[in-house]
C-alpha cells in the first residue's frame, strides 16, 4: 500500500560484527579445518551474499569431537555443581554484552528482521544461560532424587529458525547437568554458533566441554549414530526426528525430540477483534512463520470471521517486509532458496486445491529469498495447507461455529505442538485449554517464551520438554 | 465334601472393553504350571487353555481402550484414586485365588506366592495414593519474565500398550498396570505368554472395582505376535516393552518411530531378574505423562479494568 507514512531506513549498523572469511570446526577447544578438507559457504538470505566459507564436519570430524567431548566429561561432570553455575553465568553475562553484535550477526545470517532478534532471540539466549546455570549446584533439590548424574555425551541437531537461541536451549541444560555436548548447527546458520565457541573461549570453558560442528544432515546422522553419544536432542522436521527415534531403537541413548507443529489459533465471538489480529499476526508471522509453534491454522468462529478477516488484511497490508537490518522491518527474509521453494510450491498446492489465496500488498526486494505475507480462506480440514506444516509466512483460516468443533479441528492434526485461544470468557479459556492436546496453549497471546515454562509437543511434535525444571530431566540419568 | 468330587474348570478368557471375549481367531494355547524344582515352564501339569490372540483381537482392544480414554482422563483424580484402591480391596477378598495362581504360575510355594499377592495388592493402594498427588509433584506455577500467568500441568498421553513381564507374572503385571491408569492413561496389556492367568483374573477383579470398561484390556497370547500390530498401531501413543527381550524390543521401537509414541525400554537388569519388590518410584507415572503449559497475560489493575 502506498502510504501517505513512508518510513526513512534506519538501519542497524553491521560494523558492529567482524564476520572472518573462513571458519574452522571447533573441537577440543580449537578451531580445526574438517578432515577432508570439505568447506560450505553461508550466504546472507536476504541479499544472497556470501558470508564465509565454514568448515563442514564430517564422519571423521564427529568421531573427533565425540572423542574430545568423552574426555572432557570425566573432569566438567565431578565439578562441583557451584563451580559448573558460574561458567554458565559467565557465559550468560558475555552474550549479554555481545547482544549487539550476536543480534547483527544472527540477522544477517539468518535473514530475520533485526527487531526480532535484538528484542527476543538474544534476550531470550541470556536468559537461558543465566536460568540453568542457577540449577548446576541445585540439581539435589530439583526433584529427580539425590545427587542425579549426567548421561555423558550429549549429540546436539539443533534447526536454522532459531539459531543460538535453539543453541541455548540445547547447551545451557546439558552443561548445568554436568554433560558434554557436540553440537551440530544447521547448514544455512552457522556463523552464531561458531561464534559462541568463541564466548566460551572468552568464558574459560574447559576445552572439550562444547565442540561445535558446522555441516549438513549426513554430520548430523554421524552424530546420533556414534556409539559414543549417550544422549540425542534434536529440534526439526517430524521425517527427520522419526528417522532418529528409529536409529537410536535397541540401544541405551536417550533421546529428546521438538519436531513439527500446525498450531491452531482459535478465536471466538466475543475475542477483542484488534488484540487478537496482533496475536494473530505474532502467531504466523514472527520469524516470517519459520517457528515450529507457529499459529499456522487460524480457527475463527463464523459470526466474527468476515469482520476479523477484514482487520487482518489491513493489519497485514501495513507489514513492512525488506531489509532485515533495517529497525522498522517486521518481515525479514525466507531462510533459504530451498526453504522458500518448499514454500512456494505449498502455496500453491493451496491454490489448486480450491483455497483461496490472499497476499499483503508488498514490493520484494530483487535479490534474496522472499514471501509476502500470505493467508488462505475456503480451506478445509482435508486441505494439504491445513495439514502440513508450511513453516512460512502463510496461514489457512477456517472457521467453526461452536467450542466442540473448534476443539475437534485443533485437535485433528499429527501435530500438537502449540495452540491459542482468544476469548474474554475465563472458564472457556480454561475448558477449551484442557481439551487442546498441545504441548504449549497461549491464551490471549501468542509465541511467548520464557527459560522457566517448559516447552515441547504432543503427538508426532515429538517427546520431551525444553525449559524450566522439566528441561533437566533429558539431561539426567533418570528413570 | 466328597473327595472324588469332580471340580469346575474355569474357562479363562480375555478381557476387552469390560467384557471377556475369546480370541476372534478362535484359538487356545496350553498353560502349564511352573515346577519349583526345576524352574521351567511348560514342564508341569495342565492349568488351563488360555486364549491365543490374534492382531484382530490387538486391534480390538486399542478400538476399546480409545472409547474409554475421553471418561478416564476426564475423571476426577479422587475418583481414579478410589478405584484404583477399590482394585485393591477387591483382590484382598480373593488373594487365595491368586496365591494358588501366581504358586502355580511361578513355582513358588504357597507363602512365597502369598507374599507377592500382598506385595502386589499394596502396590494397588501405593499407585490409588499417587492419582491426586503426581500433578502437583511435577506441575506448577513458573516464574516467567513478564506480566504472565504461566502454569504447567500433566496431562495422560493417551493410550499405551504395555508388554507385561514375561517372569512376574502379577506382581511385575500390577507394577506396569497401575501407574499407567492411575495418571488417566488407556492400557492394552499383553500377559506374561507362559504365565497368563494371573493377568486374565485380574480382568475379573477389574471388572467388578468400578473400573470403567475399556481402561485396562487384557491380552494373552504370543507377545511378539500380539504387539507387533500395537507398536506400528496408529491410535496408540505409548508403548512400555519390559515384556519383550532384547530383540523384540528393537524391532517394536522402531515401529513405534512410525507415530513417535513414547517408549519404555526394557529395564536393564545385571544378570538375574528384575526386582518388583523394590520402591518404584515414579518414573513409571512421569513415563506416560505430557506437560501442558498454558499462559495466559495477568494484566495490571488500571481505571479501566483488566486489559492484555
Amino acid at each position: 500500500m502506498a502510504s501517505a507514512f513512508e518510513y526513512a531506513p534506519a538501519p542497524e549498523s553491521r560494523s558492529v560484527v567482524d564476520i572472518a572469511p573462513s571458519y574452522g570446526l571447533f573441537i577440543d577447544g580449537e578451531f580445526t579445518e574438517a578432515a577432508d578438507g570439505k568447506v560450505f559457504k553461508t550466504v546472507s538470505p536476504s541479499t544472497e551474499e556470501v558470508l564465509s566459507e565454514v568448515a563442514q564436519a564430517g564422519a571423521a570430524d564427529v568421531d573427533r569431537a565425540v572423542k574430545a567431548a568423552r574426555k572432557a566429561f570425566e573432569k566438567w561432570s565431578a565439578l562441583p555443581g557451584s563451580e559448573r553455575a558460574k561458567y554458565l553465568f559467565r557465559i550468560a553475562r558475555i552474550i549479554q554484552e555481545r547482544s549487539r553484535e550476536l543480534a547483527v550477526l544472527e540477522t544477517l545470517d539468518n535473514g530475520k528482521p533485526i527487531r526480532e532478534t535484538r528484542d527476543a532471540d538474544l534476550p531470550l539466549v541470556a536468559a537461558h544461560f543465566f536460568y540453568y546455570a542457577g540449577w548446576a549446584d541445585k540439581l539435589d533439590h530439583a526433584g529427580y532424587g539425590a545427587n542425579p548424574r549426567p548421561l555423558g555425551v550429549a549429540g546436539q541437531v539443533i534447526p536454522w529458525n532459531f539459531p543460538l537461541l535453539m543453541l541455548a536451549w540445547k547447551i545451557a541444560p546439558a552443561l548445568a547437568t554436568g554433560n558434554t555436548v557436540v553440537l551440530k548447527p544447521a547448514e544455512t546458520t552457522p556463523l552464531s554458533a561458531l561464534f559462541f565457541a568463541d564466548i566460551c573461549r572468552q568464558a574459560g570453558l574447559p576445552k572439550g566441554v562444547v565442540n561445535i560442528l558446522p555441516g549438513y544432515g549426513d554430520a548430523g546422522a554421524a552424530l546420533v549414530a556414534h556409539e559414543d553419544v549417550n544422549k540425542v536432542a534434536f529440534t526439526g522436521s517430524t521425517a527427520v526426528g522419526k528417522a532418529i527415534a528409529r536409529q537410536v531403537a535397541g540401544t541405551d541413548k536417550r533421546v529428546t525430540l521438538e519436531l513439527g507443529g500446525k498450531g491452531a489459533n482459535i478465536v471466538f465471538d466475543d475475542a477483542p477483534i484488534d488484540q487478537a489480529v496482533e496475536g494473530i499476526v505474532t502467531g504466523i508471522f514472527f520469524n516470517q512463520g519459520q517457528v515450529c509453534c507457529a499459529g499456522s491454522r487460524l480457527l475463527v468462529q463464523e459470526s466474527v470471521q468476515d469482520e476479523l478477516l477484514d482487520s487482518l488484511k489491513r493489519r497485514l497490508s501495513t507489514l513492512r517486509l525488506g531489509d532485515p537490518l533495517d529497525k522498522n522491518t517486521d518481515i525479514g527474509a525466507i531462510n533459504s532458496a530451498e526453504q522458500l521453494a518448499r514454500i512456494t510450491a505449498l502455496a500453491e498446492t493451496g491454490e489448486a486445491e480450491g483455497a483461496e489465496r490472499w497476499s499483503a500488498p508488498c514490493d520484494l526486494p530483487s535479490s534474496g529469498y522472499w514471501f509476502a505475507p500470505t493467508l488462505f480462506t475456503n480451506v478445509t480440514q482435508a486441505h494439504t495447507i491445513a495439514r502440513d506444516e508450511i513453516f512460512g509466512p502463510v496461514l489457512s483460516v477456517l472457521s467453526f461455529r461452536t467450542p466442540d468443533e473448534a476443539v475437534a479441528k485443533a485437535n485433528n492434526s499429527q501435530y500438537g505442538l502449540s495452540a491459542g485461544i482468544w476469548t474474554e470468557k475465563g472458564s472457556r479459556i480454561l475448558a477449551v485449554a484442557n481439551k487442546l492436546r498441545a504441548g504449549v496453549v497461549w491464551a490471549n497471546t501468542f509465541n511467548k517464551f520464557d527459560p522457566t515454562s517448559p516447552f515441547g509437543g504432543y503427538k508426532e511434535s515429538g517427546f520431551g520438554r525444553e525449559g524450566g525444571r522439566h528441561g533437566l530431566e533429558a539431561y539426567l540419568d533418570v528413570r | 465334601m466328597s473327595d472324588n468330587r469332580l471340580s469346575v474348570f474355569k474357562t479363562y478368557k480375555l478381557y476387552v472393553g469390560g467384557k471377556f471375549p475369546r480370541s476372534e481367531s478362535g484359538r487356545v494355547y496350553e498353560v502349564t504350571a511352573k515346577k519349583s524344582a526345576t524352574g521351567e515352564a511348560g514342564t508341569g501339569k495342565w492349568l488351563a487353555n488360555a486364549p491365543q490372540s490374534s492382531r484382530k483381537d490387538a486391534r480390538d482392544a486399542v478400538v476399546a481402550a480409545r472409547k474409554a480414554f475421553g471418561g478416564w482422563s476426564g475423571a476426577t483424580a479422587y475418583n481414579r484414586g478410589q478405584v484404583l484402591y477399590r482394585v485393591a480391596e477387591m483382590l484382598e477378598g480373593r488373594k487365595e485365588q491368586f496365591v494358588r495362581e501366581v504358586a502355580d504360575a511361578e513355582g513358588l510355594s504357597k507363602s512365597k506366592a502369598a507374599a507377592v499377592v500382598d506385595a502386589a495388592i499394596d502396590r494397588w493402594v501405593w499407585y490409588a495414593g499417587w492419582t491426586d498427588k503426581i500433578g502437583q509433584v511435577v506441575g506448577g506455577a513458573n516464574p516467567v519474565a513478564g506480566p504472565f500467568f504461566n502454569l504447567s500441568t500433566p496431562e495422560p498421553t493417551g493410550v499405551v500398550t504395555v508388554l507385561a513381564p514375561q517372569e512376574s507374572s502379577f506382581l511385575g503385571l500390577v507394577s506396569v498396570i497401575a501407574p499407567v491408569i492411575a495418571t488417566g492413561n488407556t492400557a492394552v496389556v499383553v500377559a506374561s505368554a507362559d504365565s497368563p492367568l494371573p493377568a486374565l483374573s485380574l480382568g475379573e477383579v477389574l471388572a467388578t472395582s468400578d473400573l470403567p470398561g475399556g481402561v485396562v484390556n487384557i491380552l494373552s497370547g504370543n507377545t511378539a505376535e500380539i504387539a507387533a500390530p500395537l507398536a506400528s498401531h496408529q491410535d496408540v501413543n505409548a508403548i512400555d516393552l519390559t515384556g519383550a527381550d532384547a530383540a523384540l524390543a528393537k524391532e517394536l521401537e522402531i515401529a513405534a518411530a512410525d507415530n513417535l509414541k513414547r517408549v519404555v525400554r526394557p529395564q536393564p537388569v545385571d544378570g538375574g531378574s528384575v526386582d518388583w519388590t523394590a520402591d518404584p518410584g515414579t518414573h513409571r507415572l512421569t513415563a506416560f505423562l505430557e506437560t501442558k503449559t498454558v499462559w495466559h497475560p495477568t494484566g495490571a489493575l488500571g481505571a479501566s479494568g483488566s486489559s492484555y
